[in-house]
C-alpha cells in the first residue's frame, strides 16, 4: 500500500505541476456544456416556407396566416414560380415549399376534395419531417375549421369520435436542454478519462521514463492503481463541475438519488480508465494512442445514443451499442436525472459496467509488460 | 525544389511506417461512413409502447392490432396496469403508453365520443412528439375507417413529396457531414502533432538551423497528410456511391478542388495550433477535446444553425467544417454547380488564409 502512496504522490505532482493541461482539463469541459447545450437544438421552430398561392382567395389567405401564426414557420417567399421557390430550396432559404393550387377555394367548396402540394427539402431528415408533420396538422386543422363553417349545424350527423388526451411526463415542457445536458456531460467525463489515461502512460513510454519504472520492484498492480486513482478522481471533479453548471444554467437538478449517480459514474470512470489504459499498452506513441481513441471515441459517441436515438438503429447497430459503455452512462443519466430512476432500475447497466470495469482494467495489467 | 521533394520523401517515410496509425487513418472513415449510412437515422421506429388495454373488448383490439402493425412500434407488453407503467417508464422500457378506458367499444358506438389516453417519455422531447403524433394519427385512421359511411366532406388533402431524399434516408446528410468532420479532425490532429513533437524532441532546432526556409519544413510536413487525405475523400465518395447509393449529382473535380481547398484550411488550422502549443498532449487535447464535439455540433449536419441563439449562428460561421458541408450538400446531393457555392468557396480561402498569416507571424520568432 506504501508503494501505491508514493506512487499517487507523484501523479498527482506530476498533473498539478502542468497547470496548462490542468487548467483545460477543468475549463473546456465546462466552457463545452455552456455552449453546446444551446446549439445542440433539435426544437423546431424557424422553419423557412416558401408559398406560391395561385389561389389568391380568402381561404388562401386565411390558410397562409394560420401558418405563419403558429410560430414554427418562417415566410421567406411569398409568390414566387414554383422555379423561383425552388431556387431558395437550393440556397437554403427555404426548408418547405407550400403550393396552393389554382381554384382552391371553388374546388373545395364544390368537389369536395382539393390538394395541396408540399415538397421538402429531405436533405435535413429531422427538420424535413418535423416540418412536414407540424405543417400537415395546421391544415388540418384549418381543415376543421371550414368545415364548421360550412356544414350547417342541422346537418351535423354525431359520428363515433375519440378524443386523445396526451400528456408529457418527466419533462412537460419538451425543453431540449434537459435531455442534452446530461448526455453531453457523459461525453466530456469520457473523453477527460479516456484520452488522459491513454496519453499519460504512452508519454512515459515516449520519453522512456516507463523503463525506470520497469527495473523497480514497484508491482504491476501498484502502477496501474497509481495511474488510476488520480484520473479518477479528476474525472469526479469534472462530473460535479458540470453538475453545477447544469444546476446553475440550466436549472437541471436530478429527480433521482446524487449518490446513486455518483455510483454508478465512479464504476463507470473506472471502466473508462481501464480502456485508456489498455489503449495504452497497445501503443507506442502519443499520436498513436490519441488516434486510436479518437476511433473509440467517434464511434461511442455516434452510437451512443445521444443525438439519434438507439432505438431506431437496425438489430447489428443495437448489438454493437451493448459493448458501448457510453451508451450505458448516457442512458442512466438521463434515467436518474431525468426520471429519478431508483437503483432498482439501473441494476442492469451498473452490473454491465462493473463488467467492463473488470475486464478492461485486468486486460490492462496482463497487457502491460514490465520488461519490452 | 529538390531538397523539397526530398524532404516531402522524408515525412511520408515517417507516416508510412507508423502502421498502426496508418490503419486507423484509413480505417476511420469506412468505418464512420457505415455507421453513418446504416446505423444512424434521425427516423423514430421500433419504439417500445406499452398498452394498458382496461376496456378488452372487440374495438380496442382492433385498434391495438393497428397500433402494433405500424413500423414504428414494437409492443412489448401489451397488458399492464398503471403502476407497472409508471416502473417501465423509469427503467426506460417503453417510451410511450397508450390506454383504454373500460368500455371502450360501447362509449365509442353509442356514446359519440370516448378518451384515449397516451402518456409519452417526454425526457427525449423530440421522441415524445414525434410518436404522440404517430399514435394520433393511427387513432384517427381507424376512427375514419369506423366513420367510412359518413365520410367528411370538404376534404383537404395534403401530398407531400421529399425533395433529394424521398425515403428519407440518413445517407444523404451524413455522407457530407462525415466527410466534413473526418477531414477536419484527421488533418488538424496530425498536422499540429506532427509538428509539435519535433518541438518536443528538440528536431525541430536542427531543422531551423538548417539553410531551409522555417516554410518549407513546415510545407514539406504538411503535404503527405493533404495527400492522404485526398484518398481518403476518394474512398468516402466510394463508400457512398457504391455502398450507400448516394450518388455524386454534381460535378466530381469540383468536388475535389473544394475538397482540396478544406484539406489546406485544416492543415493551416493544424499548423496554427502547433505554433502556438509546446507539447503534444495540450496540441492533442486542443484538437481533440476542444474540436470534436463543436465540430459536430457546429457544422450543421445535426442541428440546423438556424435553430441557435444568435451569438452562437455568428460564432458558427468562423467553424471551417460548416462552409464545406455547405460545399459538399450543393455539389454532392444537389447537384449544383461553382455559381451556388462561390461565397462559401471565397470565406473558406479567406479563413484559410487569415491562419497562414498569423501562423507565419508567429512562427518568425526563433524557438525559446
Amino acid at each position: 500500500m506504501r508503494t501505491v502512496r508514493f506512487l499517487l504522490q507523484k501523479e498527482f505532482r506530476q498533473i498539478f505541476r502542468n497547470r496548462a493541461i490542468l487548467a483545460m482539463v477543468i475549463v473546456m469541459p465546462v466552457i463545452q456544456l455552456l455552449i453546446l447545450p444551446l446549439a445542440a437544438n433539435y426544437e423546431v421552430k424557424n422553419i423557412n416556407i416558401a408559398v406560391i398561392d395561385n389561389d389568391h382567395s380568402s381561404y388562401s389567405q386565411k390558410l397562409i396566416s394560420k401558418i405563419t401564426s403558429s410560430g414554427y414557420f418562417k415566410l421567406t417567399g411569398y409568390n414566387f414560380s414554383f422555379k423561383e421557390a425552388f431556387r431558395l430550396i437550393e440556397t437554403d432559404d427555404a426548408d418547405l415549399i407550400l403550393e396552393i393550387p389554382h381554384d382552391f377555394e371553388r374546388n373545395l367548396v364544390r368537389e369536395n376534395e382539393q390538394k395541396l402540394f408540399i415538397a421538402v427539402n429531405a436533405i435535413n431528415g429531422t427538420k424535413a419531417n418535423l416540418g412536414g408533420v407540424y405543417l400537415t396538422s395546421i391544415i388540418k386543422d384549418y381543415n376543421g375549421e371550414v368545415r364548421l363553417q360550412l356544414i350547417s349545424p342541422t346537418k351535423f350527423n354525431r359520428a363515433p369520435a375519440i378524443d386523445i388526451a396526451s400528456s408529457n411526463w418527466f419533462n412537460p415542457f419538451l425543453n431540449y436542454h434537459v435531455f442534452m445536458v446530461p448526455g453531453i456531460l457523459a461525453i466530456l467525463v469520457t473523453m477527460i478519462g479516456g484520452f488522459l489515461t491513454a496519453l499519460n502512460i504512452v508519454k512515459e513510454k515516449e520519453v522512456g521514463t516507463i523503463e525506470q519504472i520497469n527495473v523497480t520492484p514497484i508491482k504491476k498492480h501498484h502502477f496501474i492503481l497509481g495511474k488510476l486513482i488520480p484520473f479518477w478522481v479528476l474525472g469526479n471533479v469534472v462530473f460535479t463541475l458540470g453538475l453545477i453548471v447544469a444546476w446553475f444554467i440550466y436549472g437541471i437538478i436530478p429527480a433521482g438519488n446524487i449518490f446513486l449517480l455518483y455510483s454508478f459514474v465512479s464504476v463507470y470512470l473506472l471502466a473508462v480508465l481501464g480502456f485508456g489504459l489498455l489503449i495504452s499498452t497497445f501503443c507506442d506513441t502519443q499520436q498513436q494512442a490519441m488516434f486510436i481513441m479518437f476511433f473509440f471515441m467517434m464511434v461511442f459517441i455516434l452510437m451512443g445514443g445521444l443525438f439519434t436515438s438507439i432505438d431506431s438503429m437496425p438489430d447489428w447497430a443495437k448489438e454493437v451499442t451493448k459493448f458501448n459503455p457510453v451508451s450505458y452512462l448516457i442512458e442512466v443519466m438521463r434515467m436518474i436525472i431525468l426520471k429519478g430512476s431508483g437503483f432498482k432500475d439501473i441494476t442492469r447497466q451498473l452490473g454491465i459496467i462493473a463488467l467492463f470495469a473488470v475486464v478492461l482494467n485486468s486486460w490492462a495489467i496482463f497487457n502491460y509488460k514490465k520488461t519490452s | 525544389m529538390k531538397q523539397f521533394l526530398i524532404f516531402i520523401k522524408k515525412e511520408f517515410a515517417h507516416v508510412l511506417r507508423d502502421r498502426k496509425t496508418l490503419l486507423i487513418l484509413f480505417g476511420m472513415p469506412v468505418v464512420q461512413i457505415l455507421i453513418f449510412g446504416f446505423a444512424l437515422t434521425n427516423e423514430v421506429k421500433n419504439a417500445r409502447i406499452a398498452i394498458l388495454d382496461q376496456a378488452n373488448d372487440p374495438a380496442s383490439h382492433q385498434l391495438i392490432t393497428q397500433i402494433e402493425a405500424s413500423k414504428y412500434f414494437e409492443t412489448e407488453i401489451a397488458v399492464m396496469n398503471p403502476k407497472q407503467m409508471e416502473e417501465a417508464f423509469k427503467q426506460g422500457s417503453i417510451r410511450l403508453a397508450v390506454i383504454f378506458p373500460a368500455n371502450f367499444n360501447n362509449e365509442l358506438l353509442h356514446q359519440n365520443g370516448v378518451k384515449i389516453q397516451v402518456i409519452a417519455d417526454a425526457s427525449d422531447p423530440n421522441n415524445a412528439t414525434t410518436l404522440t403524433s404517430y399514435v394520433t394519427s393511427i387513432i384517427q385512421d381507424y376512427l375514419a375507417a369506423v366513420n367510412k359511411t359518413t365520410s367528411a366532406p370538404y376534404r383537404i388533402v395534403p401530398e407531400i413529396r421529399m425533395l433529394y431524399n424521398p425515403q428519407l434516408k440518413g445517407a444523404p446528410s451524413f455522407v457530407p457531414g462525415v466527410m466534413a468532420l473526418v477531414l477536419m479532425l484527421v488533418c488538424v490532429m496530425m498536422t499540429a502533432v506532427s509538428i509539435v513533437k519535433e518541438k518536443e524532441t528538440g528536431t525541430m532546432e536542427i531543422l531551423l538551423v538548417s539553410p531551409f526556409k522555417p516554410l518549407l519544413v513546415i510545407t514539406s510536413k504538411a503535404v503527405p497528410y493533404l495527400i492522404l487525405s485526398l484518398v481518403n475523400v476518394a474512398s468516402i465518395l466510394l463508400l457512398s456511391v457504391f455502398v450507400l447509393d448516394v450518388p455524386v449529382n454534381g460535378n466530381v473535380f469540383l468536388l475535389f478542388a473544394e475538397s482540396t481547398l478544406f484539406i489546406i484550411t485544416c492543415l493551416t488550422l493544424g499548423i496554427f495550433i502547433s505554433v502556438k502549443t509546446s507539447s503534444q498532449q495540450v496540441a492533442m487535447l486542443i484538437s481533440l477535446m476542444g474540436m470534436l464535439l463543436p465540430t459536430i455540433l457546429f457544422s450543421g449536419f445535426m442541428f440546423p444553425i438556424e435553430n441557435m441563439p444568435v451569438a452562437l449562428q455568428v460564432f458558427s460561421n468562423i467553424i471551417p467544417a460548416k462552409w464545406y458541408y455547405i460545399i459538399v450538400k450543393a455539389i454532392m446531393i444537389k447537384g449544383l454547380g461553382f455559381s451556388a457555392i462561390w461565397k462559401e468557396t471565397l470565406i473558406l480561402s479567406g479563413i484559410t488564409v487569415f491562419l497562414l498569416i498569423i501562423s507565419l507571424k508567429s512562427f518568425k520568432i526563433r524557438l525559446s
